[in-house]
C-alpha cells in the first residue's frame, strides 16, 4: 500500500500508511521553535480525538501543544526521542516523528493539506 | 577566543562552595552541649549530610566576590521595562533592622506588638490614600500571590451572590502572571486584543463582555507604557455586566501621587511594594504585593487584618461564622520587613515627594523616548508614561535581533532593558529608567544607546552578534541546562 | 528631596526637549476628572532624621525576642545568626540587582542559587530543591498542587500534625478547584496514623515533621504505605534546624520536601520576608513549581549557570503554567546559603544537638511544676505542655513578667478543647538562666 503525507495548519504532518498515522511536526514548526528542549509524547493505547492536545514540544523560551490532526488510538510514541531532542531539529520529518496512531475515521483526513496546499499556507502566514 | 575584561584584575574566578569546604570546617562556634537524654525516638539522623562548612573569611570572600559579578542598580542605570528597578534607599535597610520590628515574633502576645500593628495600619493608611480605596489586604507575599488575593476576593463576591461565573478577560498585552492567576482560581482565560494604538481594543472588549465574566484583568498604565485612555469606559462595561475591574498595579509608578486607581472604577489592585515603594529586588525577592480592594470586595479581604478596639490594636487570625472573607493566603501576617521599608520611603518622600516620583518618572521615559526615536523606532507616539517601547524595525537588515543588541548593551556598562515583551510589539526593547535617574546619567546612556543603534545600522553586526565580550561569562548555553538538566552539585566518583 | 536627581533647570530642560511646556502634558492620555492638581492628604517629604524618630518610637513599642527569656515557636524560631551574614547580604551588588535573567552579569546570583539547590537537596535527602518559595506555607499548598499533576488524581489526605495555618493555605489554594481535602483532626497526645486513610484516588498524604505540636517520627512506615497506592507523600518542615539531627524526609521515602528555610539566616520579622523550600525527587522535575538555577557552559566553554526548565513558568506558559509564582525569596535564600556555609555540615549538626538539650532540659523543669505535663513522648527543640489554666492568658500573665513564654494552641486551634495547651520551644538562645526566668515566672502565674 502507498503512503500518503498530509499537513495540518498547526504545521503538523501525519504520515498515512494503511490504518497506521504517523505524527510530527514540519521543517517550518521546528525552525520556529528553535533547539527543542524537551518533549512530552503520549502514552500507548491513549484514544484521542481530533484537535485534542496530544504532546508537549519545548524550546528554551517556548512550549507548544501538539495536537492530534485526526482521531484515533496511540500505538506508539517515539522512544529514540527521550534520548536525542535534537532529532526534531535534525529530521523533523522523518526521524524526529513523535507518535503513531491507529486512525478510527479516515474520512477526517479530508480536511488536512497535502504539501503544495502547506507550503502555500506557509508562505501566506509566515 | 580571547575574552578581555575591563577589569580583569578584579573580576576573579570562584569555585563552589563544596569545593572550597569540607565537612568538618565551620565558621560559627558553638559549645559542646552537656550530655542529655534524647527524645528523637526512632527518628535520629544517623546519615551523613554532606554539607560543606567554611570558615569566616572563607565566607566573607567567597561571597563578596560572587557579589562582583553582578549588576546592580547601585552600579549604573538598570533600564528594565516594567520591573521599576529605582534607587533603594540604605534608610530603609536601617529602619525594618530596628529590633522591635526584626526581632519580633509573628505569634507573640498582641499586647507585646502594638508597635508593629501600628506600623501595619500606618502604611494601610497610606496606601488607601494613594490609591482612593477603602480598603487593604496586607498579606500577600508579591505580585502574582496579590493577583491571587484579588482574584479569589471576586470569585468569593460572585459565590456569596450564587454567580458562578467562569471567564476572566485578559488582554494580549498582559505579564503571564495575569493568565496563570486565573488559571489557579479556576477560571477560563481569554485574551483580548490590542488595538494599533497600544491600547485595549473598546470594541473587542466589549464584545468579549457577558455574564459568564467574571472579572477583567488590565494594567494601568499597561505593559507598553501607554495610560488606557479609555479607562472610565472600560470600568463602566465591566460593571454594567455585574463583574469586577482587577488592576495589575506593576505599573503604579508611573502614577502614583497624581491618579487614584480607586476613581478609576478599580475594583482590585496590588501594589508591588518592591517596585513603587522601593523594597530591594535581592536578586528575584522577596517581594510584597498588598492588595488595596473597593467597597464591593473589601469585606472578602483574607485573613489576617488589623482591627482597633480603641486604644488596642488587635489582629483577626480566625474566621468568625458571619465573615465572608475567603480564608489565608500563608502561615503569619504578611512581610513585615517590606512594610517597614515601604512605609519609610512613602514617609521620606510625602505626598508631594510621591506625586514627584511619578512625575520625574514619566519625564525621564519620555526623555529617553524623545532623545532615541530617530535612530530607534518607538512603537507608539508618545507620551509615554515611565517606559518606553521601542521595537526591532530599526535593525531590520542589520543582523542584529533585540537580543543582540541587549547584549551589547551588557558591554556597555549596561543592564539591557526588557526584551521581547510586550508580545504586542516585534522584537520589544521596553526602557524604564525610573525617577532615581538624574539627566546626567540619561545624557551618557542616550548617547551610548544612539551610539549602539548606529553601530547596528552601519553594519557592525559582528559587535553584536558576539556580545557581550567583557562581562563575566559571555553568552550561556541555555540549551545544554534545558536538556541535560544539571541543578545540583554531585560529587564526583 | 534627597531621593530624586532632577533639579527645576533639568526638568525644563528635558521638557524642552520632548516639545512639551508642562509635566501634565505628559498626562494628557489620563482623563482630566482623574488627574489630580493637588498632593493627597498625606503629610509632606520628611529628613531621615524625622522618619527615623517616628519609626524608632514605634519599633520601641514591641517587645523584641532578644530583650526577654523567649520560647515562641509554631513555624518561626529565633536562632542566632552570624553578624557577616547580614553584612554580606547587604551588599549593594546583591541588594538591588534583579532576577538573574541576564545570566551573564548576574553569575553571582545564579551561582549562589545553583549552592542553594544543592545544600536544600542534601538537607531534604532529596534529589532536587527549587530556587525558593514565598514561605513554607505556600510551600506547601504548591506541593499538594504539584501532587495533583503528578499522580492526575484530586484527594490530599493532611495530617493533624500539620501546622493549622499551612492547612488554611492548602484550603485557599484548593478552593476553586475540585480537590478534595480530607483533614485529619489535631493530632496532640501523638502522631495521626494515616497509612489507613490512603486509597487509589489519593493523590498525596501531607505530614508535618516534627509535627506541630512537636512529635517527631519515623515516617518510612507511612511512605511504603503511600508508595504502594501509588500516593505521594509530602513531608513538611518548618524547622530546618531539625534535620542536623532527624532523620531526613528523603532517607524515610519521601516524594516532595517542603520546609520553612527561616530558621537559616532569617530573623523573625514578625512573620516575613521568609523562604520555602522546595525538594522533589529527579524525576518530578518538570512539574516543580517556582525558578531553577542549572549548571551549563558559556560560548568559551567556561562553567557557568543560568535560569532553566523556564517553560513551565508563568512568564511561557501563562494559564498553563505550573504555578503563577513569578519571585523566588532571593535575599532570604542568600541569608540562607551563607549561614549554611558558615555552620557547615559540623555546626549544623552541633547547632541540632544544642537545640534537642535546650528543649530537653527544658521540658523536664516544666513537668516538675504541679499541674503542668509535657504531652510529648518525642520532639526535637518544641513541645506542647498542658497546663491548668488556658494558655493565652498564662502568655499574657507570662509577657506580663517580662517572658515570652510559647504559644497558646487556641491561638491557632480556636475554641476550648484546646484552650489549655501551650507550645513552647527551646533554641540555642534560650540559655539556663532565661529558662530558669521562665519556669520562675510560670510557676508564679499558676
Amino acid at each position: 500500500m502507498s503512503e500518503k503525507i498530509y499537513y495540518t495548519k498547526e504545521h503538523e504532518w501525519v504520515r498515512v500508511e494503511g490504518n497506521i498515522a504517523t505524527i510530527g511536526i514540519t521543517d517550518f514548526a521546528q525552525s520556529q521553535l528553535g533547539d527543542v528542549v524537551f518533549v512530552e509524547l503520549p502514552e500507548a493505547g491513549r484514544d484521542l480525538k481530533a484537535g485534542e492536545a496530544a504532546a508537549v514540544v519545548e524550546s528554551v523560551k517556548a512550549a507548544s501543544e501538539v495536537y492530534a490532526p485526526v482521531s484515533g488510538k496511540v500505538t506508539q510514541a517515539n522512544a529514540a526521542l527521550a534520548d536525542s531532542f535534537s532529532l526534531i531539529n535534525e529530521a523533523p520529518e522523518s526521524d524526529g516523528w513523535f507518535f503513531k496512531l491507529e486512525l478510527a475515521n479516515a474520512g477526517e483526513l479530508g480536511g488536512l493539506m497535502d504539501r503544495a496546499a502547506y507550503d502555500a499556507f506557509v508562505k501566506e502566514h509566515a | 577566543m580571547t575574552s578581555a575584561t575591563s577589569h580583569f584584575a578584579l573580576d576573579h574566578e570562584e569555585a563552589l562552595i563544596f569545593d572550597l569546604g569540607d565537612t568538618q570546617r565551620s565558621g560559627v562556634d558553638l559549645p559542646p552541649p552537656p550530655a542529655h537524654k534524647s527524645r528523637l525516638g526512632n527518628a535520629a539522623r544517623t546519615a551523613e549530610i554532606g554539607l560543606p562548612g567554611l570558615s569566616e573569611p572563607e565566607a566573607v570572600r567567597h561571597y563578596t566576590r560572587l557579589s562582583r559579578k553582578n549588576y546592580a542598580i547601585d552600579m549604573g542605570v538598570f533600564p528594565l521595562g516594567s520591573c521599576t528597578m529605582k534607587h533603594n534607599p540604605r534608610l530603609n535597610e536601617k529602619m525594618a533592622r530596628l529590633p522591635g520590628f526584626a526581632d519580633i515574633h509573628p505569634l507573640q502576645p498582641m499586647s507585646t506588638v502594638q508597635g508593629a500593628l501600628e506600623l501595619m495600619e500606618l502604611l494601610a493608611h497610606w496606601l488607601t490614600t494613594l490609591t482612593g480605596m477603602p480598603a487593604v489586604a496586607l498579606s500577600p507575599k508579591a505580585g502574582a500571590h496579590g493577583e491571587l488575593c484579588g482574584l479569589m476576593a471576586i470569585r468569593a463576591a460572585h459565590e456569596a451572590r450564587g454567580d458562578a461565573r467562569k471567564v476572566v478577560l485578559v488582554p494580549e498585552s498582559a505579564h503571564g502572571t495575569n493568565p496563570a492567576t486565573a488559571a489557579l482560581c479556576g477560571y477560563e482565560v481569554k485574551s483580548i486584543p490590542a488595538n494599533a494604538r497600544g491600547r485595549v481594543d473598546v470594541e473587542a472588549l466589549k464584545a468579549a463582555l457577558s455574564r459568564e465574566v467574571a472579572a477583567l484583568m488590565l494594567t494601568n498604565p499597561n505593559t507598553c507604557g501607554l495610560f488606557e485612555n479609555d479607562i472610565l469606559a472600560i470600568a463602566k462595561a465591566v460593571h454594567d455586566i455585574g463583574a469586577y475591574f482587577y488592576c495589575d498595579g506593576a505599573n503604579f509608578n508611573a502614577i502614583v501621587g497624581r491618579v487614584r486607581p480607586g476613581d478609576l472604577g478599580v475594583d482590585a489592585m496590588h501594589i508591588n511594594l518592591h517596585k513603587t515603594f522601593s523594597t530591594p529586588h535581592g536578586g528575584g525577592g522577596p517581594g510584597s504585593g498588598p492588595v488595596v480592594l473597593s467597597a464591593a470586595l473589601q469585606s472578602f479581604a483574607p485573613l489576617p487584618y488589623v482591627v482597633r478596639d480603641g486604644e488596642q490594636l488587635r489582629l483577626v487570625e480566625q474566621r468568625d461564622a458571619a465573615a465572608q472573607n475567603f480564608g489565608r493566603l500563608s502561615a503569619f501576617h504578611g512581610q513585615m520587613g517590606m512594610y517597614v521599608r515601604a512605609l519609610a520611603y512613602m514617609m521620606s518622600h510625602g505626598a508631594d515627594g510621591l506625586r514627584r516620583v511619578a512625575e520625574d518618572a514619566v519625564l525621564n521615559a519620555n526623555y529617553v523616548l524623545a532623545s532615541l526615536k530617530d535612530v530607534m523606532s518607538a512603537s507608539f507616539e508618545g507620551p509615554c508614561m515611565h517606559e518606553a517601547l521601542f521595537d526591532d524595525r530599526f535593525l531590520k537588515d542589520t543582523g542584529v535581533s533585540t537580543l543582540d543588541f541587549a547584549k551589547a548593551m551588557i558591554d556597555a556598562g549596561y543592564h539591557p532593558m526588557t526584551m521581547y515583551f510586550p508580545l504586542v510589539v516585534h522584537g520589544a526593547l521596553l526602557i524604564e529608567p525610573t525617577e532615581s535617574e538624574s539627566k546626567a546619567s540619561l545624557d551618557v546612556f542616550i548617547d551610548d544607546m544612539r551610539e549602539l543603534a548606529l553601530a547596528a545600522k552601519a553594519g557592525d553586526a559582528a559587535r553584536f552578534t558576539a556580545a557581550p565580550l567583557h562581562a563575566p561569562r559571555r553568552r550561556l548555553d541555555e540549551t545544554q541546562a534545558a536538556r541535560k538538566p544539571v541543578l545540583r552539585w554531585e560529587k564526583q566518583a | 528631596m534627597r531621593y530624586l536627581p532632577l533639579s527645576d533647570g533639568d526638568r525644563t530642560a528635558m521638557l524642552a526637549r520632548i516639545g512639551v511646556s508642562r509635566v501634565d502634558d505628559l498626562y494628557r492620555d489620563v482623563p482630566a476628572s482623574v488627574l489630580l492638581d493637588k498632593p493627597v492628604n498625606l503629610p509632606p517629604a520628611q529628613g531621615e532624621m524625622a522618619v527615623e524618630r517616628v519609626l524608632s518610637r514605634l519599633s520601641a513599642r514591641n517587645v523584641a525576642a532578644g530583650s526577654a527569656p523567649f520560647f515562641v515557636g509554631a513555624g518561626a524560631y529565633k536562632h542566632h545568626v552570624p553578624a557577616s551574614v547580614d553584612h554580606l547580604i547587604q551588599r549593594g551588588e546583591f541588594l538591588t540587582s534583579y532576577t538573574p535573567y541576564q545570566p551573564e552579569i548576574a553569575q553571582g546570583t545564579l551561582q549562589y542559587l545553583f549552592e542553594f539547590q544543592t545544600q536544600v537537596a542534601m538537607l531534604t535527602g532529596m534529589e532536587v530543591a527549587n530556587a525558593s518559595m514565598y514561605d513554607g506555607s505556600t510551600a506547601c499548598a504548591e506541593a499538594v498542587l504539584m501532587a495533583r499533576r503528578v499522580t492526575k488524581r484530586k484527594k490530599a489526605i493532611i495530617s493533624g500534625g500539620l501546622h493549622p495555618q499551612y492547612g488554611d493555605v492548602v484550603k485557599t489554594a484548593t478552593a476553586f478547584t475540585d480537590d478534595e481535602l480530607i483533614i485529619n483532626p489535631p493530632a496532640v497526645a501523638a502522631p495521626d496514623d494515616l497509612a489507613a486513610l490512603i486509597d487509589g484516588e489519593t493523590s498525596c498524604v501531607v505530614v508535618q515533621n516534627p509535627s506541630f505540636f512537636g512529635h517527631v517520627v519515623d515516617l518510612r512506615p507511612l511512605a511504603q504505605a503511600a508508595q504502594a497506592k501509588g500516593a505521594l507523600l509530602i513531608v513538611v518542615v518548618t524547622e530546618v534546624v531539625s534535620l542536623g539531627a532527624v532523620m531526613s524526609p528523603g532517607e524515610m521515602g519521601a516524594d516532595i520536601v517542603v520546609g520553612e528555610g527561616q530558621s537559616i539566616g532569617n530573623g523573625l520579622t514578625f512573620g516575613g520576608p521568609y523562604l520555602g523550600l522546595f525538594a522533589t525527587r529527579q524525576k518530578y522535575m518538570r512539574q516543580m513549581p517556582g525558578r531553577l538555577c542549572g549548571e551549563t557552559v558559556d560560548v568559551d566553554g567556561r562553567r557557568g549557570f543560568v535560569l532553566t526548565l523556564s517553560t513551565r513558568e508563568q512568564h511561557i506558559r501563562r494559564e498553563k503554567a505550573t504555578s503563577n509564582i513569578c519571585t523566588n525569596s532571593g535575599l532570604c535564600s542568600l541569608a540562607f546559603t551563607i549561614h549554611m556555609s558558615l555552620l557547615g555540615e559540623a555546626g549544623l549538626r552541633r547547632l541540632a544537638v544544642i537545640n534537642h538539650e535546650r528543649a530537653c532540659r527544658l521540658a523536664e523543669a516544666l513537668s516538675a511544676l504541679p499541674g503542668v505535663t509535657v504531652v510529648n513522648d518525642t520532639f526535637f527543640n518544641e513541645f506542647t505542655v498542658r497546663l491548668p489554666r488556658a494558655a493565652s492568658d498564662v502568655v499574657e500573665e507570662l509577657a506580663a513578667r517580662g517572658v515570652l513564654g510559647g504559644v497558646p494552641v487556641s491561638r491557632l486551634l480556636p475554641g476550648e478543647t484546646f484552650a489549655d495547651l501551650l507550645l513552647v520551644a527551646a533554641t540555642e538562645t534560650a540559655g539556663d538562666e532565661d529558662q530558669d526566668a521562665f519556669v520562675a515566672a510560670l510557676r508564679e502565674v499558676l
